[in-house]
């Protein structure tokens, strides 16, 4: 039981660095309506972006995450402005398939400026098990992965607020839902998607910081970005707290899954049981847990 | 009525012309709009009514012709600077974002007062804290005075046609503005919604003083409430004048009984 209780605990842990690459999926996609498939390239860019000031220019941590922050902000802004803007009100579609392009530019521009070599991120949290529990109750819980969760839920919250009791929040869900309406009560629709864009930006810049520590700084974080998509499937593509719980649920279901079910058919399942259960998901409930449902009059 | 005066022009729309690649919406209109009046913009389906108030709402920009708002000549309109200038509207087929409460819509009408930077709001800290108290107020006000209490925390899409064109208005008041441009106000709606509708707007008209421009193809209920009624037909102006004039002007009579 014990050993259970380690294995879900890990699970759900790691299902909070889940939750925080999908948190800036869906921050995009309820204020614009665009799946932003860059999201896991901006997370690679951060990452990458931190390191190697850190090791190119010989600063500091603390003083490479906040210029990594600019970055990425002046990144988001200006994808706003140069891929963005010039497609204002056409097809969804049109959209994603500009993201896509998007994500092979800074897979490109990243590799360009800080070469492709992989890279060590030491953020100064250690990756060791927390002692007090492991006295008391035998668990080996790690360190890092409950900072990770408390980052994590202090950024939830913060974005919590933001989208339900303030101006900015209330302008973001009104401009996903009515261009035109949202220009005529006065609410300028750059502006907003240019500040979406940077929170998007900042987000990325946090899950890069946690998962490039536990990874290493490479390429193969993009395909880490995609694990998200499960997560999305769950939670609902609109939902703050869906992405949470959603990453809660696979993450816990994965390690669950390869510890209990992975040894009768030869393990490695933790790779592609979120899909599976991503699939079975939209057959019962394809707006997700926490989507809006959606209401049709006839 | 009321003590309410009619005041100077406060927009002067001269010689408008705008078209489409070749259909042409509006043909060399002219018309004014006086402070506090409530002015009726009417006609037969696609006359070009709804093209003329897009036209002050800056939504389209005319091929020809000048409009003066306020004394000032405007170039280059847009539907943000018409927001900006105190412009608001409503729309013809309802504009509201379905996903929010009547609330939230209606405090979406405080955009424009609300100041504070998106960093104070963010960490919910000075003066946006305040800023979101005293907007609140006033929109629990003019949830007050449109009767939506009853539907405060509904989300829209849930809320029947005629509640809803009420939180359409409820939104465009909310801003506070100098000029409310309602799009077919009573489109759609029974004769009761129709009563209750041009209840609220005659009171908004007394109450605040609110200039207002408004587009009907129903004859009947705008005469009522109209101080001025334009008459547009086939994107051209044909009769403007009181709505008695409006009513014995040959070309009216033509245009409604004729076409039809």
């Amino acid at each position: 039981m014990q050993f259970f209780f380690e294995v879900l605990i890990a699970g759900l842990l790691s299902g909070v660095m889940y939750a925080l690459v999908a948190l800036g999926f869906v921050l995009i996609f309820k204020a614009s309506g665009v799946f932003n498939f860059a999201q896991g390239a901006m997370v690679f860019f951060a990452a990458l972006t931190t390191v190697g000031l850190k090791e190119e220019f010989g600063l500091s941590l603390w003083a490479a995450i906040p210029i990594t922050m600019v970055v990425m902000v002046l990144l988001g802004i200006a994808t706003e402005r140069i891929v963005l803007r010039p497609l204002v009100n056409q097809h969804d579609i049109t959209l994603f398939m500009a993201t896509i392009g998007l994500t092979f530019f800074i897979e490109g521009f990243a590799q360009l400026v800080w070469g492709s070599t992989v890279r060590k991120l030491d953020l100064p949290i250690q990756d060791v098990p927390i002692e007090f529990v492991m006295e008391r109750t035998g668990m080996l819980i790690s360190q890092f992965d409950v900072i990770a969760a408390i980052i994590c839920a202090i950024l939830v919250a913060a974005l919590a607020i933001l989208f339900n009791k303030t101006k900015v929040g209330r302008a973001l869900r009104a401009v996903a839902d009515d261009h035109q309406a949202a220009l005529s009560v006065g609410i300028p629709l750059q502006h907003v998607w240019a500040i979406v864009w940077a929170v998007a930006g900042f987000v990325a810049l946090v899950a890069g910081l946690l998962w490039g520590a536990r990874n290493g700084v490479q390429f193969a974080l993009i395909f880490v970005a995609l694990k998200a998509l499960p997560v999305l499937i769950l939670g609902g593509f609109t939902s703050v707290p869906g992405a949470i719980v959603g990453g809660l649920i696979i993450g816990a279901s994965e390690k669950l899954a390869e510890v209990y079910i992975g040894p009768y058919v030869g393990g490695g399942i933790e790779g592609w049981f979120p899909y599976v259960l991503a699939l079975v998901f939209l057959l019962i409930r394809p707006e997700g847990l926490f989507g809006e449902k959606i209401i049709r009059r006839i | 009525m009321s003590d309410r005066k009619i005041g100077d022009v406060i927009l002067k729309a001269e010689n408008i012309s705008l078209s489409f690649g070749g259909v042409k919406a509006l043909t060399d209109i002219s018309l004014d709009v006086r402070e506090h009046e409530i002015r009726a913009i009417i006609g037969p389906n696609g006359a070009g009514k709804s093209s003329m108030l897009n036209v002050i709402n800056g939504v389209y920009t005319p091929q020809e012709g000048t409009i003066t708002y306020r004394g000032e000549q405007r170039k280059d309109m847009n539907t943000y600077a018409a927001a900006a200038s105190g412009i608001a509207r409503t729309f013809q087929n309802i504009a509201l974002f379905s996903g929010m409460s009547v609330l939230d819509n209606i405090m979406t009408g405080r955009n424009l007062k609300i100041k504070s930077s998106f960093v104070e709001q963010a960490l919910w800290i000075g003066r946006a804290r305040r800023e979101e108290m005293e907007n609140r107020k006033v929109v629990e006000e003019i949830i007050d005075f449109l009767q939506l209490q009853h539907v405060r925390k509904t989300p829209v899409a849930r809320l029947p046609y005629g509640i809803k064109k009420r939180v359409e208005l409820a939104r465009a008041l909310a801003a506070e503005p100098n000029m409310l441009l309602l799009d077919e106000p009573m489109a759609g709606m029974n004769v009761e919604e129709k009563q209750d509708m041009c209840r609220f707007v005659l009171d908004t008209n007394d109450q605040f003083g609110t200039t207002i421009v408004l587009i009907e193809h129903d004859m009947g209920v705008v005469m009522d409430i109209s101080d001025r009624v334009a008459v547009l037909d086939y994107g051209k102006k044909i009769g403007d004048g009181t709505p008695d004039e409006v009513r014995n002007n040959p070309e009216v009579i033509k245009a409604y009984l004729g076409a039809h």
